[in-house]
């Protein structure tokens, strides 16, 4: 079947396809890991399908992206120095079969040693059956953040920008930046950001957020006037909302380019209320995260997060001993379940949060997020009710036959 | 020439679609003498080709052994572009059935010599030893594919520049602009039409009905191409209610008593595909009160 004019084409029929913002009854064709024309393949190439796929009326919408993961399956980036190879393998593999096919590991606020140690096992890594779920490269948040709104970060790791560029370099390495990071998570008010921003953005090409923040208006508004672009999960460790000073949540609301914003969708980070207005106010920004750590999909009990012990306890995780969220246990999957149910949002605005507005917040969304001819053909085939049925990497199809991971413990 | 008369458009489309399939099931095309149809773009043919796609997915008709030809393409427009006829043929047929990709000929309007590429085009159909059924449809102006009025009803495929009317009724996929719309046109010829072995005239709706009776009441003429099917010695043309409004309650009564003849007298069940009667002619009981 493979010829001069390329390798197998494969065809999903008895579908509505997520395409143009909208659900239309279509077929998607998918040949060498790429979705394809099938105009041209028919007309130029002279080709029609080899392998065709039965999707039973379902909806074929692009693989999901998670821009915000800690780790899962008892893997954590940030503590899991020494054996870092093994958890970015098991937890690609893992969120593959839950039908995130791309994803950005995330560090929690770490000394300059442990950067050292992983970053550069978390750059960019296609996506395969035989790896897991494309790397899109690292979110690295903190420690330039806020000391009042660290969350579950630890203290003493927290630094400021005040040594400007040199501050970056000194705690990443500015060339591990560039190779590995997809973006960074700030606090613009922290001491030297503000200047810095835009001179990080031009050293290194990496997007920055804000997140975990204290930030006036006035501060948040120059961080995105300087090339912020991202929210890190909005509400979530950062000035609440006041009405004379909405702060980083007010960006929302701002005149012009308005950022992107992950938002945890669980019901337990962020009231449904909450997560409503947000979608109201700019719902073009909204972009579905996890923020899962280690224990997601394992059972309850105690784990380690950064350098911290947290419990897990029915779908809540608390730092230990405190009434302190630490993080989430949820797939990007329910996530966007809940977020439709929470806001009203149709079938396609809750797809494209979790597919479509993270490509473009970090850029890519020519080749990822999208199910345009020439974007690599990571798709998930859906029911109406938005479970994830079949799940496709790089064009072929991951199952649990063929995509084997483990759990750390 | 036989006129089949349905009520409505979509009447029309049962009709042909299930002819279509009928003849294509009963020919028992192979690969080695496959099943060659020519084929219309346009808005009358759309509900056909939904149909087919229909008869395909539910089983009933597979294109796998059909090779087709497309009457015309535009010049100068890019292929991919979407008012092209080969975006046209591949979004409403194509893309849903089981036809080879190197089973279907179009007109390549972007050809370096269009003059080769139509004289390519028409020794294709003979390699396959000529079409077997030619559907086509009628320009308000009487023309088939783009033989214009004025068109030698012996032509073969070449280049033709679009009348004025037709680029009108064209404009209104090109956004109603008509400075859009080309102007020139590869399209088969009236005698390459002709020379298909049956001939299949869809023609629905009101603005057709003055050339539907220029082409069947009147003389043959080359103002009114499609009235070259008058010579044809297998010819079908079905139509809606609308599309009889300027024709003679004589040919509207005649044609439709054919039918009713078959129905009511025969029994459709007694009759080949044309009408044409196998074995002994039996009547069925006359009804009462006709």
């Amino acid at each position: 079947m493979a010829s001069a004019t390329g390798g197998v084409i494969t065809q999903f029929y008895n579908c509505v396809v997520l395409k143009n913002h909208k659900l239309v009854d279509d077929y998607v064709y998918v040949q060498d890991g790429k979705i394809i024309d099938p105009a041209k393949m028919f007309f130029d190439s002279r080709r029609a399908a080899d392998v065709r796929i039965d999707c039973q009326g379902g909806i074929v919408a692009p693989g999901y992206i998670d821009v915000q993961i800690n780790g899962a399956f008892g893997y954590d980036f940030s503590n899991d120095t020494d054996i870092i190879d093994e958890a970015v393998d098991n937890v690609s593999k893992g969120l593959l079969l839950q039908g995130c096919t791309a994803f950005c590991p995330t560090t929690v606020s770490s000394r300059p040693e442990v950067y050292a140690r992983v970053l550069d096992h978390l750059g960019p890594r296609a996506g395969s059956v035989e790896r897991g779920a494309e790397v899109l490269g690292a979110h690295i948040e903190g420690p330039f953040i806020s000391p009042q709104k660290k969350g579950a970060h630890e203290l003493a790791t927290l630094r400021t920008a005040a040594g400007g560029l040199a501050a970056f370099d000194e705690c990443y390495g500015l060339d591990r930046l560039r190779q590995n990071a997809a973006y960074v998570t700030v606090a613009p008010e922290v001491a030297g950001m503000l200047d810095a921003i835009p001179r990080l953005i031009e050293a290194t090409g990496i997007r920055v957020a804000a997140g975990h923040s204290n930030a006036t208006t006035a501060e948040a508004t120059q961080a995105l006037a300087g090339g912020a672009s991202m929210i890190t999960h909005l509400f979530n460790a950062m000035h609440p909302f006041h009405q004379r000073d909405p702060g980083v949540i007010g960006l929302l609301g701002a005149e012009g380019v308005r950022p992107f914003y992950g938002i945890i969708c669980d019901g337990v980070h962020v009231h449904p209320h909450s997560v409503m207005i947000a979608y109201r106010a700019h719902p073009d920004g909204a972009c579905l995260v996890t923020d899962a750590m280690a224990a997601q999909s394992l059972p309850n009990g105690v784990y380690k997060l950064g350098e911290m012990d947290v419990d897990v306890h029915d779908g809540n995780v608390y730092i230990q001993g405190t009434n302190t969220i630490a993080g989430a246990v949820i797939t990007l999957a329910e996530c966007v379940r809940n977020f439709a149910r929470f806001t009203g949002a149709s079938t396609v605005e809750a797809l494209e949060s979790a597919t479509l507005h993270p490509a473009q917040m970090l850029g890519i969304a020519s080749r990822k997020g999208v199910l345009s001819y020439g974007a690599d053909a990571d798709i998930i085939v859906l029911d109406h009710d938005l479970n994830v049925q079949r799940v496709f990497v790089a064009g072929k199809e991951a199952t649990r036959e063929n995509v084997i991971y483990k759990n750390k413990v | 020439m036989r006129l089949v008369i349905r009520h409505n458009a979509d009447t029309v489309a049962d009709y042909i679609a299930e002819y279509i399939k009928e003849r294509i099931n009963q020919f028992k095309p192979t690969n080695e003498r496959p099943f060659v149809i020519g084929l219309p773009t346009g808005s009358s043919p759309i509900g056909v080709y939904k149909r087919l796609v229909q008869l395909y997915n539910d089983g009933a008709l597979s294109f796998k052994n059909v090779v087709s030809f497309n009457m015309d393409e535009y010049v100068g427009l890019p292929r991919d572009h979407p008012e092209s006829y080969h975006s046209f043929m591949w979004s409403h047929l194509f893309k849903h059935i089981d036809i080879p990709p190197e089973n279907v000929n179009i007109l390549n309007g972007n050809a370096d010599d269009l003059q080769a590429e139509c004289e390519r085009y028409e020794a294709k159909i003979q390699s396959y030893g000529g079409i077997e059924l030619f559907m086509g449809g009628i320009g308000p102006d009487g023309h088939i594919a783009f033989n214009e009025p004025g068109s030698s009803l012996q032509s073969r495929t070449r280049v033709k520049t679009l009348a004025y009317e037709t680029i009108i009724a064209n404009a209104r996929f090109f956004g109603g602009d008509v400075s859009k719309v080309p102007k020139l046109a590869l399209t088969v010829g009236v005698g390459t039409v002709m020379d298909a072995r049956e001939v299949v005239v869809i023609i629905t709706g009101a603005n057709k009905a003055i050339a539907l009776a220029k082409c069947i009441e009147e003389g043959v003429n080359h103002m009114w191409t499609v009235s070259a099917i008058q010579t044809h010695p297998r010819s079908l043309v079905v139509c809606d209610d609308d599309a009889t409004l300027e024709l003679h309650v004589k040919t509207v009564r005649y044609f439709k008593s054919i039918e009713q003849v078959q129905d009511e007298m025969i029994g459709r069940e007694n009759l080949g595909l044309y009408g044409q009667v196998a074995g002994p002619l039996k009547y069925k009981a006359i009804p009462s009160g006709n």
